[in-house]
């Protein structure tokens, strides 16, 4: 190991999530993978890059502890930790909200380059919630980017955005501009569903991962828990029980190196008693 | 798996996740090559056309400017269709 990966290893590691198609689950995701990463111990700082729409403090459940946001903290009105939420459930966690109001112009790379250099001083891992679209706040969520999680629905449009993405990921981040190590791209399909693939409706994760030729870092299915989890503020992975959460742990361990088989591929037999009340 | 079910698998090919799949390949593959392409070629193309039309009469389509990688090699191929008879200035 040289000089400078030693360097690297003190500052975090900046993970974009980001998917191009919007509401394929890209801060359902970013939820789920910061809370995964702060459970196993780790400093984790999640940003909501989608200024004008902020979403991922709902699903975080502290839409009602924001005091200052982002935009705030790059305009120098407030600093990082009058922004910064710490999470109730994990003293790890903390979130930085988005702004409501002002326009996208207002992430700047100076401005959004300054703090993550500072959160990177103190968090092991930076997640980067990026909104749709290839607009500034989407650019600049994946500029500073060591780490993608390619956020992709089994679905033509999707798939589509995704290997977009991909162009962009190698194109103008900070890595590709240097001439550094490229970006980790990892593919996250989310909203699988494994009886439709059965019936022919449904593109498999073979067909996605041969499309986009991608390291397959994780399966999601589709599941009435994440609703569920996101009407009550709660990152599933906290819902230990559900396929979901359990997906998105494998993630999270995965991510950190573990090697595990993926599951939730398959059509699921229902047992006698899902079958009576309706698993 | 129902029998409907092994008839519908065993028929493949009409699915629509083939449909899905075929379309996306061919369109990944277009859009992986548009993005290979060095950023120059539009003005190549267009500086081309100029020189060309110093001499002779063509069109806009009447060339074209294909750009190949294959392994290590870039093939830069160029294509002008010159009118018949060669009509010149």
């Amino acid at each position: 190991m040289n000089h400078t990966e030693i360097e690297e290893r003190d500052l975090a590691r900046i993970i974009v999530v980001t998917s191009g198609k919007g509401g394929v689950g890209k801060t359902t995701t970013s939820a789920a993978v910061a809370m995964g990463l702060a459970e196993r111990g780790y400093r984790t700082a999640v940003i909501d890059f989608d200024v004008g729409l902020r979403n991922l403090d709902l699903i975080m459940g502290c839409e009602r502890r924001v005091v200052y946001d982002f935009v705030n903290v790059i305009n120098s009105e407030a600093n990082l930790n009058q922004a910064l939420i710490r999470d109730k459930r994990n003293d790890n966690l903390y979130v930085l909200p988005a702004s409501q109001t002002r326009d996208k112009d207002a992430l700047t790379k100076e401005g959004v380059g300054r703090v993550l250099e500072q959160l990177s001083q103190t968090f092991d891992y930076v997640v980067c919630d990026s909104p749709a679209g290839i607009e500034r706040g989407a650019m600049m969520a994946m500029y500073f980017a060591d780490d993608a999680l390619v956020v992709t629905n089994p679905e033509v449009s999707s798939v589509r955005d995704s290997d977009r993405m991909l162009g962009l990921l190698s194109s103008k981040s900070r890595r590709a501009e240097n001439n550094a190590q490229p970006i980790r791209e990892y593919l996250l399909i989310t909203r699988y569903a494994p009886e439709r693939v059965v019936k022919g409706e449904m593109l498999s994760v073979e067909d996605v991962q041969e499309i986009l030729s991608m390291q397959l870092l994780g399966v999601v299915p589709e599941s009435k828990t994440v609703l569920n989890a996101s009407n009550s503020g709660v990152p599933v992975i906290l819902d230990r029980t559900s396929d979901a959460g359990q997906a998105y742990a494998d993630v999270v361990a995965r991510y950190l190196g573990d090697d595990l088989p993926h599951r939730f591929l398959d059509v699921q037999k229902k047992g006698f008693f899902s079958r009576l009340f309706g698993g | 798996m129902g029998l409907m079910d092994f008839f519908r698998a065993s028929s493949r090919r009409a699915d629509s996740a083939s449909v899905a799949k075929e379309r996306l390949q061919i369109l990944v593959a277009h859009d992986r090559a548009e993005r290979s392409r060095p950023s120059y070629l539009p003005n190549l193309q267009r500086e081309i056309l100029a020189v060309i039309r110093k001499y002779v009469e063509v069109d806009q389509e009447a060339i074209s400017v294909t750009y190949e990688q294959e392994g290590t090699r870039e093939i830069l191929e160029l294509n002008i269709v010159l009118p018949d008879g060669g009509r010149r200035f």
